[in-house]
């Protein structure tokens, strides 16, 4: 079922969903939403499944016309949206009809936004997900990001609705542009010099220009590393922080090398890698150390959250 | 190698498995037996497992097993690991490769590196059966080893931005085979036309790690002969 023309793309627009998993041991990164907790909340105020496909839009949004009347949502980043000339409201179920045109603004917050269409984006599942893997080509819509001229496909519904649904204000993000970020050390935190590691958790860094899906770098504090000590590539999970013989912490991201030899010194905790999916240049951020109890903890509790979600959404006639 | 292996938790949903810091076989061959002993029992909790040269990493859900229960029931494995060995023996992968000329343009350089000529080079590299110790890299990038010391050359001292897909390389006694075209910093010494990655299949790559491969010597014709017929099974 056609939905939209891309009128214009945006800065960078892709397909992606929850991500690809069970493949990282033939070198496939995971790629999905870098904001996963964005992407699932804007498929659940369109009535999809928490993992159907959204398009994901960076800083600058898309210019998108629709070719049917459904309905759609826009979390995440706050892009400034707007439908036929008025601002439209993020979190809740918005409906647009055949020929109106969907564009964005200014960013005002966060970096990513993420647009749920009703019924999912309808891209061919490859290994397992629908998520663009744009350096290897592959995934979401032909392995690219969206251009001038694509036409979106959506899922044909499995129910009819005439309700939509807001979004309750606890369950709204708020993006700042200075992050603390929770890490559990990592299996070579022991790398750095007693002083690195001190630096390292005391110190403001700032993401670099060069950040991408693939990983952020982080400028600021050069991370000491005890100079002797090289390891041989091992993997490399989403959310590692590595620190290459520059000192410069790096950040490893969803799109990222499922394998390397700098040493990770510390995980991000999974629900704040969907946070940080936020950060964008210039952004400021502080690491706290956590026990992998608490991490833990604090995973369990977040994924509750997502799952008490979907029935705190308040519903509303359309 | 370490006496036993050394648990190390990796975030919130990985631990690590480490068997020694080098690379080495003996070591290789001890993660392979592990990833092959936790996906034939099922270990429950475990989502995924991503074998490299020395270490394992395996992807748990702490909703369903905890670090510490999962870090038993891996020891218990660790010391039935010779039970999986034998599993990890499976056939020889052929891969044919045209080696110099336009397609493996580090070849003279190896030669000349080594003071050898470049059909010697060929020889030993093509003479002996390498280990898949992992993939990485790039989607479907295999490293394999060891080769002999004779050709065992330095990388590139800036990597090139483009070497073509199916590029077969040396990097110090490593070898691997490019999957797409990519940058690289590994010495070319030839090319082969088998596709090393496609994102359509089951698995998606080629050769698995684990597996054992060989190289064997074809001729241009060949080569051209056996790229259409990897075009026409694509069709």
């Amino acid at each position: 079922m056609k939905i939209c023309r891309v009128v214009t793309p945006g800065f960078f627009s892709t397909v992606q969903d929850l991500g690809r998993y069970g493949y990282q041991r033939f070198g496939v990164p995971v790629s999905g939403a870098m904001d996963t907790y964005a992407l699932t909340a804007a498929n659940l105020l369109v009535g999809n499944k928490r993992e159907d496909a959204c398009l994901e839009m960076t800083l600058l949004g898309p210019r998108l016309e629709f070719l049917k009347e459904t309905l759609i949502s826009i979390t995440g980043a706050a892009l400034s949206p707007v439908i036929g000339g008025a601002p439209v409201c993020c979190w809740q179920t918005l409906q647009v009809g055949e020929g109106d045109v969907l564009s964005f603004g200014a960013p005002q917050s966060g970096c990513r936004a993420y647009l749920a269409v009703r019924g999912g984006i309808d891209v061919p599942m490859v290994m397992g997900s629908r998520s663009t893997y744009v350096r290897g080509g592959f995934g979401g819509f032909q392995g690219r990001k969206m251009k001038t001229g694509d036409v979106i496909e959506a899922h044909t519904p499995r129910n009819a609705t005439k309700s939509g649904r807001f979004m309750p204000k606890e369950f709204i993000p708020r993006y700042s542009r200075a992050w603390t970020i929770d890490v559990v050390l990592g299996p070579q935190s022991h790398y750095l010099t007693d002083s690195g590691l001190d630096d390292f958790f005391s110190s403001f860094f700032t993401v670099a220009a060069e950040s991408d899906r693939m990983g952020y770098r982080l400028d600021g504090a050069r991370v000491a590393q005890k100079s002797s000590l090289k390891i041989v590539s091992d993997a490399i999970p989403v959310g590692a922080i590595q620190v290459p013989p520059s000192g410069k912490p790096i950040v490893v991201m969803r799109d990222g090398q499922t394998t390397g030899g700098y040493p990770k010194v510390a995980m991000i905790s999974t629900p704040d890698i969907s946070r940080i999916g936020q950060a964008k240049s210039s952004d400021k951020i502080r690491f706290t150390k956590i026990s992998l109890g608490k991490a833990q903890t604090k995973l369990l509790k977040y994924r509750r959250n997502l799952r008490d979600m979907k029935t705190q959404l308040i519903e509303t006639k359309l | 190698m370490y006496q036993e292996a050394k648990y190390l938790p990796v975030g919130d949903r990985a631990l690590l498995v480490e068997f020694g810091t080098i690379v080495s076989m003996s070591i290789n061959q001890k993660v392979h037996a592990l990833d092959n002993a936790i996906s034939h029992l099922k270990v429950l909790g475990v989502e995924e497992c991503v074998p490299t040269y020395r270490s394992l990493l395996v992807y748990y859900d702490p909703g369903r097993t905890s670090y510490g229960q999962l870090v038993f029931t891996l020891k218990d494995l660790e010391r039935r690991l010779g039970d999986f060995l034998v599993r990890t023996k499976r056939k020889v992968v052929q891969i044919p490769v045209v080696y110099g000329g336009e397609y493996g343009i580090d070849l003279e350089f190896v030669a000349r590196h080594h003071n050898l000529d470049e059909e010697k080079v060929i020889q030993l590299h093509s003479g002996r059966e390498y280990l898949v110790y992992m993939v990485g890299f790039v989607a479907g990038f295999p490293y394999l080893g060891e080769v002999a010391n004779e050709i065992a050359t330095p990388r590139l001292k800036s990597p090139r931005l483009r070497v073509p897909a199916g590029s077969v390389a040396i990097a110090e006694k490593q070898t691997g085979v490019y999957p797409c075209e990519c940058p690289g910093g590994w010495r070319i010494i030839g090319r082969t036309p088998l596709k090393f990655f496609d994102a359509t299949k089951h698995p998606p790559a080629l050769i698995q790690p684990g597996e054992t491969v060989k190289f064997i010597p074809i001729g241009e014709e060949e080569f051209e002969r056996l790229c259409r017929g990897v075009q026409d099974e694509n069709l």
